[in-house]
């Protein structure tokens, strides 16, 4: 016996293996996130839009215990301070901090790009499901509106609707949407059209899925990854848009302080406080900046095909 | 060929029609205007009444809408609500200067397309690894911001720019009014070097790929004529697709690049119509917007049959 245990071993047959235990295979998000979490780049971008975010929404702790001022404390003896150790991004014409002002500026401008983003998702991803799933007619009708929002101007067009209605930052958020939905619709219209032709598509009617069973079970899932991507650009574009409107002086109106009504505000002083016109720009353009390396980045983890 | 142009023509005519329709909803919706008259109870109800003929507010809507846009047709857009000069007297003093700002960034932007040629031919050096890094950079930084930093630049350090404005008053020279423009049209240009350098880009390595480029190398073909006979050829034709874009970009940027540099076009007039609440002006100003960018896909449409004998329409 032992001889012949002896000749397997040399021979190298060994005592049968443990069975394999086999590991349930990684989700698809799970894939993603971990094709993600080696891009260096995204991560950054990441961690970026992570701390812009989590900064402004403690505005008010930073502005109390750290700054140890308020946004709309005056102090005209002090106004256009430049930026030192008191008031890090200097003062405004009223000897208001700049940081805190900054801060709570980008609640309302990143609020606004997030409702943005909800807002023209909420439209686009029913409509281009149902213009690709229905087609014909349906389509047709679909087409012929995204047309005529597609051809006007979208700055004349969001002019027009702020000096109709006047809207507050949460109006104004909605009217950016209702102008944004377009880009989702078209995009989600055409995966969808070539979903519905899968043959798991047609099981499923076979078996006897009903219409929106089929859309909400079998089509929207596979979106998932095409809409998050398409999100992270609503969201800069939302907030693109709105700082170009207020610095117009048509957006957010003041007291309520967003990035683009400060610049507004800083045009009077580009020469006595140059700080005045940097800071709000550059927290538009790092937020924005993030934004888009986040949402190339995810397009890459979920599918570097994917075109967006 | 002909038959898909007189079709897309009509479409054009069709999304025009909407435009308008959908602005002239919006312009009755709005506050102010006449109807502002009612709140004022010193204005006898006579006058309010004479007015309102006048301005034709007793029809119906519909009525109202059909009368505005035979108006139109014949370029009647009305008059402007604050110094009562005809719209279009207005907007065609202002045009000029729009049209230089926009003719010269439109030029200026075509820049990118040997940017992006250059990028994808010498791919991966610092070249490319720094336009590359412009583009991402050029798309999140608002542009009417980086002008504005520049003028800040300029007006506290050296007058390298002016600081707004056509021409200096006193000093209208070409080289003064060359010297205005560099700057806005540059900031203008932007979008069309990140637009182009992109596109071109990843479009030339497309092609470089193809079989008959290797074909064409085989064959002994020098580099020049690879690229010049082969690549270019194809690589360059989608571009007159995306120069319709580029236009609408620029329209609704007119609007923020005239007014950071105090430019006199119509985009500065949109903002003060707005405030204002000169509703015909704005009315006007938004049927010529959607009227270059319908023009402008059109024409890309056109050009893209024109320049490609492999696309066949219908």
């Amino acid at each position: 016996m032992a001889e012949v245990t002896q000749a397997k071993e040399r021979i190298g047959v060994r005592a049968p293996a443990p069975p394999l235990t086999v590991q349930p295979s990684p989700g698809y998000l799970a894939l993603t996130w971990r094709r993600l979490r080696r891009d260096r780049v995204s991560m950054a971008a990441l961690y970026l839009f992570v701390a812009i975010c989590l900064l402004t929404l403690a505005a008010p702790l930073i502005a109390t215990y750290v700054l140890q001022t308020d946004p709309n404390a005056q102090n005209l003896r002090n106004n256009f301070a430049p930026p030192g150790p008191g008031h890090w991004l200097g003062t405004d014409e009223l000897g208001r901090d700049n940081l805190t002002r900054v801060l709570y500026a980008g609640q309302v401008s990143l609020r606004i790009g997030f409702m943005v983003a909800l807002v023209s998702l909420l439209l686009g991803v029913p409509i281009g499901l149902v213009a690709g799933y229905y087609g014909g007619r349906v389509d047709d009708a679909i087409n012929a509106v995204i047309q005529v929002l597609q051809n006007i101007p979208g700055l004349f067009l969001l002019i027009i609707l702020s000096v109709t209605f006047r809207p507050d930052p949460t109006g104004l958020a909605v009217i950016i949407g209702l102008i944004g939905w377009m880009g989702t619709a078209r995009l989600v219209r055409g995966q969808t059209l070539s979903l519905a032709r899968r043959d798991y598509v047609d099981a499923a009617r076979v078996l006897g899925a009903s219409d929106a069973r089929i859309l909400f079970r079998h089509i929207l899932p596979n979106l998932v990854s095409v809409v998050s991507v398409m999100a992270g650009f609503e969201i800069a574009t939302g907030i693109l848009l709105e700082s170009g409107l207020s610095y117009l002086g048509l957006g957010v109106q003041p007291p309520t302080a967003s990035w683009g009504n400060m610049l507004q505000n800083s045009l009077d002083y580009v020469t006595r406080a140059p700080w005045l016109v940097a800071a709000p720009g550059t927290m538009i353009f790092l937020t924005v900046l993030s934004i888009f390396l986040l949402a190339d980045g995810l397009r890459d983890a979920f599918d570097p095909r994917m075109k967006v | 060929m002909l038959r898909f142009v007189i079709r897309r023509l009509i479409q054009s005519v069709f999304i025009l029609l909407g435009v308008s329709m959908l602005s002239f909803a919006l312009m009755h919706a709005a506050p102010g205007g006449l109807t502002t008259l009612y709140a004022n109870p010193r204005i006898p109800a006579a006058t309010i009444e004479r007015l309102e003929e006048q301005f034709g507010l007793r029809d119906p809507i519909p009525v109202q809408y059909l009368k505005w846009l035979s108006n139109v047709l014949q370029l009647n857009f009305g008059y402007s609500l604050i110094d009562q000069r005809p719209v279009v007297d207005k907007i065609a003093e202002r045009l000029p200067a729009t049209i230089q700002l926009s003719l010269a960034s439109i030029l200026l932007g075509l820049l990118g397309i040997p940017l992006g040629v250059y990028a994808a031919m010498h791919r991966g050096s610092w070249i490319d690894n720094t336009v590359r890094v412009f583009t991402v950079i050029g798309n999140a930084v608002p542009h009417w911001w980086l002008g504005l930093m520049i003028l800040v630049l300029s007006a506290n350090t050296i007058r390298i720019f002016p600081l707004g404005g056509m021409y200096t008053p006193g000093n209208d020279t070409l080289l003064d009014r060359l010297w205005h423009l560099l700057l806005p049209a540059t900031i203008g240009a932007m979008g069309g070097w990140i637009t182009y350098s992109r596109y071109i880009r990843s479009e030339v390595l497309e092609v470089l790929g193809q079989d008959f480029v290797r074909t064409a190398r085989a064959k002994g073909l020098s580099e020049r004529l690879v690229m010049g006979r082969h690549v270019l050829r194809n690589a360059l034709i989608p571009v007159v697709t995306i120069m319709g874009g580029t236009l609408a970009a620029l329209v609704s940027g007119s609007v923020l690049f005239e007014s950071t540099f105090s430019w006199p076009g119509i985009g500065r007039m949109a903002v003060a119509a707005a405030f204002q609440r000169d509703y015909p002006v704005l009315m006007a100003l938004n049927m010529l917007g959607a009227t270059l960018v319908i023009l402008g896909n059109l024409l890309a449409d056109i050009a893209y049959g024109w320049v490609d004998p492999r696309v066949r329409y219908d």
